[in-house]
């Protein structure tokens, strides 16, 4: 079963913006990135999906079911991490959390033990008495972050998680997303503008623009035919280009670069082979790993 | 290989496959929550101070009426009366009530935390103003029970005396349940406009020192069908209106009540009328909100 699926999914607010548009996109389960810029509709899609905002068009189905007429049942099995500040200041962490379970169906009991579990899991512990209010940031991320998975959801939206976060508290999250991903069993579903940051976790990407569909697609899938070695000689640039074209290989001319697409090993040691054969200088054989973000920028020729 | 006993082992992550409970008890949830806020239960010290002083003086108040009575035979306060004795008190306490239950979390952006979750939007305004209306009902209520205690085991009459106490004593809290609900109802109507909370606080405060001139204004105009409708214009003096319609002398023990004349009934369908609007223009609000 898909984990998210849209067709032609429209919502265009009063006064005629257009937050997204004929978007089609069907998401396995595991960890997906959800990027785009600023605006292209990010937040839009996360409240239709959690059966807040209802689509002008369009069909969604979220873990099977449509927010649109069952909103409740979407709501209980999903955990929400809005992107601002959400924390009322006077409360202890356990407090609220406990709060929120009980909001989702949690008996007392239960809400109570799941909120600490929760809360130890994201890596709070003597803290969670003291008011949120008096926390830094990267706290009052981690108790957002424990409040959308205090009632055991089946899938968790992240509205930008790593916002405000220093670099070590970005990896610290980012890691925290992808063991939840992957340890805990729980599909995650990551907001961000930061394609580089979410590249290194997800499973899937899902790439919006202007209400959009970019590209979505498994990230291995992205990257696997687009592993390229870049290989730079110091003289007898043709003449390698030429041998390695007569070993089948498929090179490219950039520059002063040679770029070779990678099979398998065996690759670089027919390039080497093929080096040492015409006797050149070597300067440079490296691996290069296409950044998901030029793959996207290769499909957006109107952007220019 | 030295497996000590102290050591706490991570168990991992354990999904959860009890029971997750109904609309019923998650609005319980909700109301509790609320319930205790008003009192600052779970919240710091310094939340706790104000509604537990207002709390404080109205049980001594409650106090020292039932002492009176039982020593020096008088009754200073009928039931009833202890409501609309407690007006400015009760306004001040809805003044810091309502906010902290509704205002608070406007300002702090929680609400999308609610509203994610299974809860029907309806359900956070109409928990929360039922935790008003329960606070503000306890706090005119359960004095009256103290002055009910007190005569219970002063008076020299036995049973029946106890049993007329209780004739007399349930009016009052029926008043006391009115007094709640319009004040309630207003309060979070107004509480709910704004997150700031000390805008919300001197705005409650507004509507009803505002509303009070009106009412004198009206009640001196050349027109009796106008003077006896003026209490119409404030809130306390239409449920003190209601209350000399209804209640009467439990009310007003020998005197006249206010000078509404005929006009009762009307009184108590305004009040109702009252309670509804402000109810149903906080669910709109909540409406709104909730989509953001």
């Amino acid at each position: 079963m898909a984990l998210i699926a849209t067709e032609s999914l429209t919502k265009t607010y009063r006064g005629g913006v257009t937050a997204l548009a004929e978007l089609t996109v069907v998401v396995e389960p595991g960890i997906v990135g959800l990027v785009g810029a600023n605006g292209a509709g990010k937040s839009t899609l996360i409240k239709i999906l959690l059966g807040l905002l209802p689509p002008t068009n369009g069909q969604v189905r979220v873990l099977g079911l449509d927010p649109t007429t069952q909103p409740d049942q979407v709501r209980a099995r999903v955990g929400y991490m809005p992107e601002h500040e959400a924390l009322p200041p006077d409360l202890s962490a356990a407090e609220l959390v406990t709060h929120l379970g009980r909001v989702s169906g949690l008996p007392r009991t239960v809400a109570r033990e799941r909120a600490s579990e929760a809360l130890r899991h994201v890596g709070l512990y003597e803290e969670r008495y003291r008011p949120v209010g008096g926390y830094s940031t990267g706290m009052k991320q981690r108790v957002k972050l424990a409040q959308a998975l205090v009632h055991d959801p089946d899938l968790l939206l992240l509205d930008e998680p790593t916002n405000g976060l220093d670099p070590a508290g970005r990896d610290a999250m980012l890691a925290l997303i992808h063991r939840i991903g992957t340890e805990f069993g729980i599909s995650v579903l990551v907001c961000s503008h930061l394609l580089g940051e979410v590249e290194r976790i997800c499973h899937t990407l899902v790439a919006i623009d202007g209400g959009r569909l970019l590209r979505a697609d498994r990230i291995d899938a992205m990257t696997s035919a687009t592993d390229v070695l870049a290989v730079e000689v110091s003289e007898g640039t043709e003449e390698l280009a030429a041998r390695l074209a007569a070993l089948r290989l498929p090179v490219r001319r950039d520059g002063r670069l040679l770029l070779v697409e990678l099979a398998d090993d065996d690759t670089y040691d027919q390039i080497l082979g093929a080096v040492a054969e015409l006797d050149l200088p070597l300067h440079r054989l490296d691996q290069r790993r296409h950044r998901v973000a030029e793959l996207f920028a290769t499909r957006e020729p109107s952007h220019v | 290989m030295s497996e000590s006993t102290g050591v706490i082992h991570d168990i991992g992550y354990q999904r959860y496959t009890g029971p997750r409970l109904g609309r019923a008890s998650v609005f319980g949830a909700l109301y509790l929550h609320g319930l205790r806020t008003v009192f600052g239960f779970g919240r710091s010290a310094k939340a706790k101070i104000f509604p537990w002083l207002v709390v404080g003086i109205v049980i001594v108040v409650a106090a020292v009426v039932a002492a009176v009575r039982s020593q020096v035979g008088q009754v200073v306060m009928t039931y009833a009366q202890f409501p609309t004795t407690m007006g400015w008190l009760t306004i001040f306490f809805v003044a810091v009530a309502a906010p902290e239950l509704v205002s608070r979390d406007l300002r702090s952006g929680v609400l999308p935390l609610y509203f994610s979750r299974p809860l029907a939007r309806s359900d956070y305004p109409l928990a929360k103003l039922l935790a008003l209306v329960t606070a503000l009902w306890l706090l005119l209520g359960g004095p009256q029970l103290v002055m009910f205690l007190g005569a219970a085991f002063t008076l020299d009459e036995g049973p029946r005396g106890v049993w007329n106490e209780l004739l007399d004593l349930l009016p009052g809290l029926l008043y006391a349940g009115l007094w709640a609900a319009v004040f309630g109802a207003i309060g979070l109507l107004v509480a709910a406009l704004t997150g700031k909370r000390a805008f919300a606080a001197g705005g409650i405060v507004a509507v009803f020192l505002m509303t009070t001139p009106i009412v004198g204004i009206l009640a001196i105009l050349p027109a009796r069908t106008i003077n006896e409708l003026a209490f119409l214009a404030s809130p306390m003096t239409m449920v003190n209106g209601v209350g000399t319609w209804a209640l009467g002398d439990l009310l007003f023990e020998g005197g006249d009540g206010l000078p509404i004349g005929g006009f009762g009934p009307l009184y108590a369908l305004a009040a109702v009328l009252l309670v509804a609007g402000c109810v149903v223009l906080l669910l709109a609000r909540y409406r709104k909100v909730a989509t953001r």
